[in-house]
């Protein structure tokens, strides 16, 4: 018996040894898959190190997480907990929207990700020790009704979320000019009207989640303390989520290759307040940053624009509206420093960057000097000497916008004053630019004046600068070439050819009836002759 | 450097577990309740005050301070007519006599590491008039912070450690509280608010209660040290920090002095990893003389 026992520990101690030894085997070679994935696909951003530095990183604004910090932005847990696990399985499938992170559900086998996650941990000692962080209990949902939404509203203005994200939700609050995220870089304000670039999604879900535990690294705090503190309801916290989320449009927005200016024979709207232009369909127009040409701009702030466009059959006017946070130049001075740090932070700093303090917002709506035969365009970056871009740019400066030529970007040659035929009315309100174009069809200046013709598809791209992002000359946000498409009047024989077509089958139809019907009638007659005899 | 509180604060806590596990469960383990509660509720002050030692000193400055920066509050009346002078950003506050105030001093090496101090109560931030009330706090790790809302307007209390978990919370209604604290030795934990982006707060956390934070005279003390001999640092957030060594003597005091000087000052930028700036000045900072009480 006392054998038994005395052999049966050893063999035991050595079977528990390999069950460490394989479990921590297991473990290493996870550690090494994730390692051979992370090398390949994220330290070019985030680093070898996993510090967040990588060779891309400084090209970027948001900069790429720093790994080494454990520092997570969406989470289920508490601020200044670490995330789960799924939390950051979570981040890795769908990525970061609006920022250089992608989603890599698609991308990567699920244990290469799950691996993944153990390398990313692996950078920083707060995983070492510690139980598993929890996630905080959210609960779900309750529906959203008019009430709901009134009652986020006045908790949007009680606890001063405009502060950094404005009145109307556009990132433009007044504290919004001085945000850094914790590593010193300028932070941009989220713009409540655009959730589908929300960092950690745009559900009331999301929202409600990251009201509850921040977005680490950023100035997003929690608010969890209202509720602890009873100052507020959980119900009461999830009216502020759906007040947020019925900031945006109930889907996201899709690209569309085609602008239709409807025709619209009554008075055109001569100003961007206009109660009709909420009738008109806006069409989405996403802008990215002018990475071709130096000086080249990797942290463009207007990284989309809404087009509404209509014609009378003899002038067309374009509204082009967007989240801008100023006026630039701001008249507060916190934006003019704002500008500069965003200058100083991004790379690569190319010569010839004309930005200056003080430099005015711009757009430019752009079409192909003359109406192309086939497919061929001019570039997309205001053409060349071979195809000039025809321009009708704006400047939040003289508040007017001019008929350019230019080959090439930065080119523009302004027409002379007699052959002006555009004009332009503008407002800011609210953290949003609204300008209105206005040009007849057709111009006398058929030389240099691109003519509209109904009907046809016409290029047109645009590009967008926020002087109060640092953004100047060829440093600005620009958009592929997309059409323009001036409604037809429907001509009277479009509805009269069916009527006509119908009317004459039904006589033809009739005829071949009665005829046939004649016939036998004449055919029974003679039949019936025949017989008497 | 850290290893050693950390292992402390590691015992520490299994000790306050052992407390908990002890008082909550009645059918625990009889002796580890009874050394728990001995641990907790009586706790001797581990150095034995008939031999201890203390250290008096003054922070001085010579040479034109840094100059402040007017706060504009106006989007804040409520946090504006707090003060009866227009509110400045001031990095250095220099005394009348030339005393360096906000100055966070502390022992940073040679303390036995193994000593155990009783709790000690609550320290407090405040958020008064749009400013950090005090501008520098001296912490012990696991000592109780306090951090409250005076005034009727947003703030948020964002942290931003690295040995530490930093933690980002909204105060968005007068008279909010909330209870924290450190489990790690730390100098400094930059505080911002980002709402008001002048507003900066520094925590300085050590895993002894040696450590103070000189008011506009410059003057300091540290009270009931093992005799020995010790680091002592200075941290400043615009001229860095100044380290000596100091012989604390047996049932007496002794005088130190820091001197700080205008070409010190780095680049203010606060609330960022890089922040700390070494002067490697010990040759030059002096102390005074030791008296035998």
């Amino acid at each position: 018996m006392t054998r038994t026992i005395l052999l049966a520990v050893p063999v035991l101690a050595l079977a528990s040894l390999s069950t460490t030894a394989a479990s921590a085997d297991a473990q290493d070679q996870e550690l090494s898959l994730g390692k051979d994935v992370y090398d390949r696909w994220c330290a070019g951003c985030h680093g070898v190190d996993g510090a967040g530095a990588g060779p891309g990183a400084a090209t970027m604004l948001p900069r790429p997480r720093d790994f080494t910090r454990a520092q997570y932005q969406v989470r289920t847990t508490g601020t200044g907990e670490l995330p789960t696990d799924a939390d950051i399985m979570h981040v890795i499938d769908v990525g970061m929207p609006g920022t250089a992170m992608p989603g890599w559900e698609d991308a990567l086998s699920r244990d290469e990700r799950e691996a993944l996650v153990a390398y990313l941990k692996s950078f920083s000692r707060f995983f070492e020790s510690g139980p598993e962080p929890t996630p905080l209990e959210f609960g779900s949902a309750p529906s959203s009704s008019e009430a709901t939404i009134t009652e986020g509203a006045r908790l949007y203005q009680e606890i001063e979320c405009w502060q950094c994200h404005g009145q109307a939700g556009r990132g433009d609050g007044s504290a919004a000019a001085t945000l850094d995220d914790d590593l010193g870089f300028p932070n941009y304000a989220a713009d409540l009207t655009r959730n589908w670039l929300f960092n950690g999604g745009g559900a009331v879900e999301d929202i409600y989640r990251v009201l509850r535990t921040g977005l680490d690294g950023t100035p997003m705090p929690t608010f969890s303390d209202l509720i602890e503190s009873d100052i507020v309801t959980d119900d009461q916290l999830w009216s502020l989520a759906h007040y947020v989320r019925s900031l945006s449009p109930a889907r996201a927005p899709a690209v569309r290759e085609v602008i239709t200016a409807t025709l619209d024979e009554s008075e055109l709207p001569s100003t961007p307040d206009d109660e009709r232009w909420a009738s008109v369909q806006p069409f989405y127009v996403p802008l990215a940053g002018q990475v071709i040409v130096k000086p080249r701009w990797f942290s463009p702030r207007v990284t989309n624009i809404w087009v509404r466009a209509l014609h009378d059959g003899e002038d067309v006017v374009l509204l082009v509206s967007w989240t801008d946070p100023t006026q630039s130049p701001s008249s507060d001075p916190d934006w003019a420093s704002f500008a500069q740090r965003v200058v100083d932070t991004m790379e690569p700093k190319d010569e010839g960057s004309t930005w200056e303090p003080g430099a005015p917002d711009r757009l430019v709506v752009q079409f192909p000097q003359t109406l192309p035969s086939g497919l061929e365009r001019p570039h997309f970056l205001q053409g060349d000497a071979r195809r000039p871009a025809y321009l009708w740019s704006w400047s939040s400066e003289e508040d007017r916008a001019v008929e350019m030529v230019a080959e090439g970007l930065a080119t523009g040659q302004q027409q002379p004053d007699e052959n002006q035929q555009l004009s332009a009315v503008s407002t800011w309100s609210e953290g949003e630019w609204r300008v209105l174009f206005r040009r007849p069809l057709m111009t006398p200046d058929i030389a240099a004046d691109l003519q509209l013709p109904l009907a046809t598809a016409v290029p047109i791209a645009f590009q967008a600068w926020d002087g109060d992002n640092g953004e100047a000359g060829k440093q600005n946000a620009v958009s592929t070439w997309y059409f323009l498409a001036l409604e037809e009047a429907t001509p009277a024989t479009v509805f009269m050819a069916p009527v006509a077509a119908f009317v004459l089958t039904a006589a033809f139809g009739l005829g071949v009836v009665a005829r046939a019907q004649r016939r036998y009638t004449e055919a029974e007659e003679r039949a019936g002759q025949a017989g008497g005899a | 450097m850290f290893k050693l509180p950390y292992l402390r604060n590691l015992v520490t806590s299994s000790l306050a577990t052992a407390v908990v596990m002890g008082c909550g469960g009645g059918d625990g383990d009889g002796g580890a309740e009874d050394a728990g509660e001995a641990t907790a509720a009586v706790m001797e002050h581990p150095v034995d005050a008939a031999t201890a030692g203390s250290i008096t000193g003054l922070v001085i400055f010579t040479g034109t301070p840094s100059e402040g920066d007017m706060i504009d509050m106006s989007e804040e009346p409520a946090c504006a007519e707090v003060h009866a002078t227009p509110p400045m950003r001031m990095p250095a506050v220099v005394g009348a006599d030339g005393g360096l105030a906000n100055v966070f001093v502390h022992l940073s090496e040679g303390l036995d590491p193994s000593l155990q101090f009783p709790a000690e109560e609550a320290a407090v931030l405040d958020q008064l008039g749009c400013e950090y009330v005090p501008h520098v706090v001296a912490l012990s790790t696991g000592q109780q912070l306090t951090v409250r809302n005076s005034d009727p307007v947003l703030h948020n209390v964002n942290t931003t450690p690295t040995e530490n978990r930093g933690f980002n919370r909204s105060q968005p209604q007068v008279g909010m509280e909330f209870q924290t604290s450190f489990p790690t030795a730390e100098v400094m934990i930059p505080v911002r608010c980002d709402v008001h982006g002048w507003m900066e707060s520094y925590i300085g956390v050590t895993a002894h209660p040696y450590h103070a934070v000189t008011g506009e005279d410059g003057s300091f003390a540290l009270e009931r040290l093992p005799p020995g001999t010790y680091t002592l640092e200075a941290w400043h957030e615009l001229y860095g920090t100044v380290t000596q060594s100091v012989v604390v003597p047996e049932s007496g005091d002794v005088e130190v002095m820091f001197e700080f000087d205008e070409s010190m000052a780095g680049r203010h930028v606060p609330l960022r990893p890089t922040l700390i700036i070494s002067h490697e000045r010990d040759g030059r900072a002096t102390a005074v003389r030791a008296t035998q009480q």
